[in-house]
């Protein structure tokens, strides 16, 4: 097929579409914005002109679209899952048990979504002639795949990931060190993503000079928000013409997990103005949104300003920022992206949850049915359409996406179900 | 009140500003501690709000907000212990630094209103620049409370005017791109800098990050309006867990030092 890559490559917008945010100062309606300390403003404007460019040229468009097709491995395959759909009608009324379909970016290289706006935020600081990349990571599937592209353009990188994290993901690790990555663990607070993340802030305020802060997730300082979601769009833009070609149709839900909501923001943006579409969000519910062990920062978060913008936030009544939990390591975060807070008030898009023994036995699930070992982040949307596909027409369909897999999660699944390896 | 503000900054006379975190070790040893500060002759007390993702800041304060924290210290105690502060010492002014997150949590109205209440003169919020302003910059404003905004080497000429809009106080120039408590800017950088900004407010000039002796104290003191000695302070409260004698000792070293730069300014 002929992949619509180009991020120029969208649907028309209407006069009340959903897709024209944010505004010039990167406010999605009263969230957003570039809430950093002086010594990065004159940065993070710099980087705003310097994307307007890039968007409006040819020749990024083009050096983007040929590397997600030759390095990336893209477009990635939309598949009807037959077996898990057909392992859901199993006690559902006659005629209901949704049809349902992923977009498979588990099978892009380094093995995630994450690598896409890897690409598009590399070519980006060559552009601005940056020579040292930095980023957080927290299950360390960003900083592999930051590792990935900085090794395949020779720049120095050095990654930020709480000492927890450096623990439990040991083998991302070891990954990120043998693409030529630094990796340094981070002690303050909680020593997780959170902790990561006001690490690679504090570099990037020394460093301002020579050093591109590749941020993981459609979540930070305006324009970063803006970009990340245009890099991961085309996993919409893809998914939309594939469905169209296939069925002829346009998906009923569009279902994806949401820790910063990268992967999600990247599958619903080009639907946006589909009003026949629905869409759900599925945060992390941990232990459960009854206490305090969860990830879910729209369920149980209220708004406020953490690196670099206004969203919701897992907080205590003095603004102090909670720590998040999650089985899954990806969505341990205690904000969201600013983005995805907006769709939530304007009601466009729905947000629901999954815990942490739900996630389990979706993955466990999709292993046995369809031969596909998800990652434990799109379990959770997978945990969520094992709910909603009950609930739809044999007619409708279900959009998820699969948006990494789970080799990475081997080790945290084999030990949730009390076996050693 | 801006203008007690305005007083601790006389012409010819710099300010020695001397910043701790409230609640650090515990909001009962907080009091004690400013006071140790204005005996030992600090024009302007700096209060940091405690945090729990303070992203600017380095090791040292990073820590002293763990400590507090740990402590248990709310921002009703922050409020507490500037009004109590107020009440002890009506001349001295106080402003209160920290991040947005605890200074909106209840809505910027609340935070301005509580703030003034409690006698406190500005304000510094480190991630809310001025394209953000309207975040907390008018509820402050409308309470006679100073934004004190900040400047750093990043800040370049055209952006000047955009800082300076709706600021008060005193202007904050950072005198490294870094966090706070490392290395030390070049005197003479310093220097070229203050000048610069000087050329363009009538607000006073107070330059901090990385002045930790009495000797970085005095060079800043020669060339600037205020001198901001942070994470030195910060440390003694962690060696000396909290006692107010080694602290009242030390600030009166930097005092003395910005006194003796004062008169070779006047020389």
């Amino acid at each position: 097929m002929n992949a619509p890559n180009s991020f120029r490559n969208q649907p028309p917008t209407g006069a009340n579409s959903f897709r024209q945010q944010p505004d010039s100062r990167g406010h999605f309606g009263q969230f957003g914005g570039r809430f950093v300390a002086e010594t990065l403003m004159p940065l993070v404007l710099d980087l705003d002109r310097e994307y307007r460019a890039a968007k409006a040229d040819p020749a990024f468009r083009a050096e983007f679209d040929d590397l997600l097709e030759h390095y990336v491995g893209r477009p990635s395959p939309l598949y009807h899952a037959e077996r898990l759909s057909d392992a859901l009608r199993t006690g559902a009324p006659a005629g209901m048990g949704a049809q349902v379909w992923f977009k498979r970016d588990e099978l892009n290289h380094t093995g995630a979504h994450k690598i896409n706006n890897c690409i598009g935020q590399i070519l980006l600081a060559i552009r601005m002639g940056k020579t040292r990349i930095i980023a957080e990571t927290g299950a360390g599937q960003h900083g592999v795949a930051t590792a990935a592209v900085c090794a395949r353009f020779g720049l120095p990188c050095v990654i930020y990931m709480g000492a927890k994290d450096v623990e439990r993901q040991q083998p991302n690790v070891f990954r990120m060190k043998l693409l030529g990555a630094e990796v340094r663990p981070v002690t303050s607070g909680a020593a997780t993503l959170s902790d990561a993340m006001n690490e690679g802030l504090r570099d990037w305020v020394a460093n301002v000079h020579d050093t591109f802060y590749i941020i993981g997730t459609a979540a930070g300082p305006h324009p970063y928000p803006e970009l990340v979601r245009d890099f991961q769009s085309v996993i919409g833009r893809e998914a939309r013409e594939q469905m169209l070609a296939r069925t002829g149709r346009l998906p009923d839900m569009l279902v994806a997990a949401i820790g910063g909501g990268s992967n999600a923001i990247g599958l619903f943006h080009p639907f946006l103005d589909d009003p026949s579409v629905a869409m759900l969000g599925v945060e992390a519910a941990g232990h459960g949104l009854g206490g305090s062990e969860h990830a879910a920062s729209l369920a149980g978060g209220f708004p406020g300003i953490l690196h670099g913008n206004k969203t919701y936030l897992l907080q205590d009544e003095d603004g102090q920022i909670a720590e998040g939990h999650s089985i899954s390591a990806g969505l341990d975060y205690p904000g969201i992206g600013p983005e995805h807070a907006w769709l939530r008030d304007i009601g466009r898009v729905e947000y629901d949850s999954a815990t942490d023994a739900e996630a389990l036995d979706a993955f466990q699930l999709l292993c046995r049915t369809e031969g596909i070992i998800p990652a434990l982040e799109p379990a959770h949307a997978i945990a969520a359409v094992a709910r909603r596909a009950r609930t739809m027409r044999a007619d409708q369909i279900i959009l998820a996406n699969l948006c990494g897999r789970g080799d990475k999660d081997i080790f945290t699944v084999a030990n949730a179900l009390g076996v050693a390896i | 009140m801006t203008a007690r503000l305005a007083a601790a900054f006389a012409p010819n006379r710099p300010a020695l500003i001397a910043f701790v975190t409230a609640g650090d070790p515990s909001p009962a040893a907080t009091p004690a501690i400013l006071d140790a500060i204005v005996a030992g002759g600090a024009d302007v007390i700096e209060l940091g709000m405690p945090f729990t993702d303070p992203m600017a800041d380095g090791p040292a304060i990073q820590n002293a907000n763990i400590r507090s924290l740990a402590a248990g210290t709310r921002t009703a105690d922050v409020l507490a212990i500037a009004k109590d502060f107020r009440a002890r010492h009506p001349e001295v002014p106080l402003v209160l630094m920290g991040y947005a997150n605890p200074m909106v949590r209840r809505g910027a109205e609340w935070f301005a209103a509580e703030a003034a209440e409690a006698g406190v003169d500005g304000v510094i919020c480190v991630d809310i620049p001025p394209e953000e302003d309207d975040a907390l910059g008018p509820q402050l404003r409308a309470h006679d409370i100073a934004p004190i905004r900040l400047a750093t080497p990043t800040t370049h000429e055209a952006r000047l005017a955009q800082v300076l809009d709706g600021a008060g106080g005193f202007l904050y120039y950072v005198s490294v791109a870094g966090i706070t408590g490392l290395q030390q800017a070049a005197t003479g950088s310093i220097e070229d800098a203050v000048a610069r900004l000087k050329a363009t407010t009538e607000l006073p000039v107070a330059v901090g990050f990385g002045i930790r002796t009495p000797d970085q104290a005095a060079a800043v003191a020669r060339v600037a309006d205020g001198v901001v000695v942070g994470s030195a302070i910060v440390d003694l409260v962690a060696q000396h867990g909290g006692a107010p004698a080694p602290i009242e000792a030390f600030v009166r070293s930097l005092a003395d030092a910005v006194a003796t730069a004062r008169q070779g300014v006047t020389a």
